[in-house]
């Protein structure tokens, strides 16, 4: 993961919140089995805000993530729907 | 309730068509050890947990493979999109194209179609718990020889990202199993149904 190239700051952030969101994804997982574990925790909400962080990002930028994130106040179209879907390769 | 969210959880570019590997690998979609069986093995198994963690183990895998499910369907898809008719039918391809074209559809690498009687919800959580510990070494053998079949760096990476988390996934099965065995005593170890036969505590 070290030595990776971006063909723009788009692919960049994304890669950064499959990351981000990953580790999210891993100590949710975790605590679920351990749920007393206050350093997990920890560690869960320090991940989980700065992933939703860079998902608004993300979302004001390319288009919404999740619905969640979808603001039609400055579009002329609904991105939600036109946006590339993940399955077809280049930038996901 | 779910929400989707619009990537996947690892990326999944790949340049070159393979029809024959990608009949390998829609057996992790919709075969015997496949996500769309796995999905749905947790997220139905969870209505019979009587502990909390363990339904919300169940609830958060059961999510994950979904995620999994459209990453398989993505790495098919992506190897069968560009394929040319001489390709179909010189790779052996052509009994799936003749009835999905080059759509996905859930089946096993043998063509036999995906199904409920793929996996078990016992309505006893112990019996689910440890058949999810086994779906997951099965899936990941899968995983493994499909990993053997591939000599296409784009299709490896993500297939290497899948195995690994089945290896996370019985870790996690495991440590819940535990937490309901803590909670049951020496006589009903390995044979009462916590969720359904009332404890004469």
């Amino acid at each position: 993961m070290m030595n990776m190239h971006f063909a723009n700051e788009q692919e960049k952030l994304l890669h950064d919140i499959g990351i981000l969101s990953f580790v999210v994804v891993e100590l949710t997982l975790y605590l679920d089995t351990h749920p007393d574990d206050r350093n997990a925790m920890e560690y869960f909400n320090h991940y989980n805000r700065m992933t939703n962080q860079a998902k608004k990002e993300y979302s004001a930028k390319y288009g919404p993530l999740t619905i969640s994130y979808a603001d039609t106040s400055e579009c002329s179209d609904w991105k939600w729907a036109l946006g590339p879907m993940p399955w077809e390769g280049g930038c996901n | 309730m779910w929400n989707y969210e619009k990537r996947l959880q690892f990326p999944v570019n790949i340049t070159s068509p393979n029809a024959r590997l990608a009949q390998a690998i829609i057996s992790q979609y919709g075969g015997p050890d496949g996500e769309m069986g796995a999905s749905m093995r947790y997220l139905s198994q969870r209505y019979a947990s009587p502990y909390r963690e363990v339904s919300a183990i169940l609830t958060d895998i059961g999510t994950e493979e979904l995620a999994h499910l459209e990453m398989v369907a993505t790495i098919v898809h992506q190897l069968t999109k560009d394929l040319s008719m001489e390709e179909i039918e010189e790779s052996g391809f052509a009994n799936y194209y003749v009835d999905h074209t080059v759509g996905i559809w859930p089946q096993a690498a043998s063509g036999f179609p995906f199904t409920g009687a793929q996996f078990q919800s016992t309505g006893d959580i112990i019996t689910d718990l440890m058949e999810d510990m086994a779906a997951e070494q099965k899936a990941r053998t899968t995983y493994d020889n499909i990993l053997r079949l591939i000599h296409d760096q784009e299709v490896c990476e993500p297939i290497k990202f899948l195995r690994a988390r089945e290896i996370v996934h019985f870790q996690r099965f495991g440590e819940a199993l535990r937490i309901v065995q803590d909670k049951l005593d020496s006589k009903n170890f390995y044979a009462f149904n916590p969720g359904f036969d009332k404890c004469p505590s």
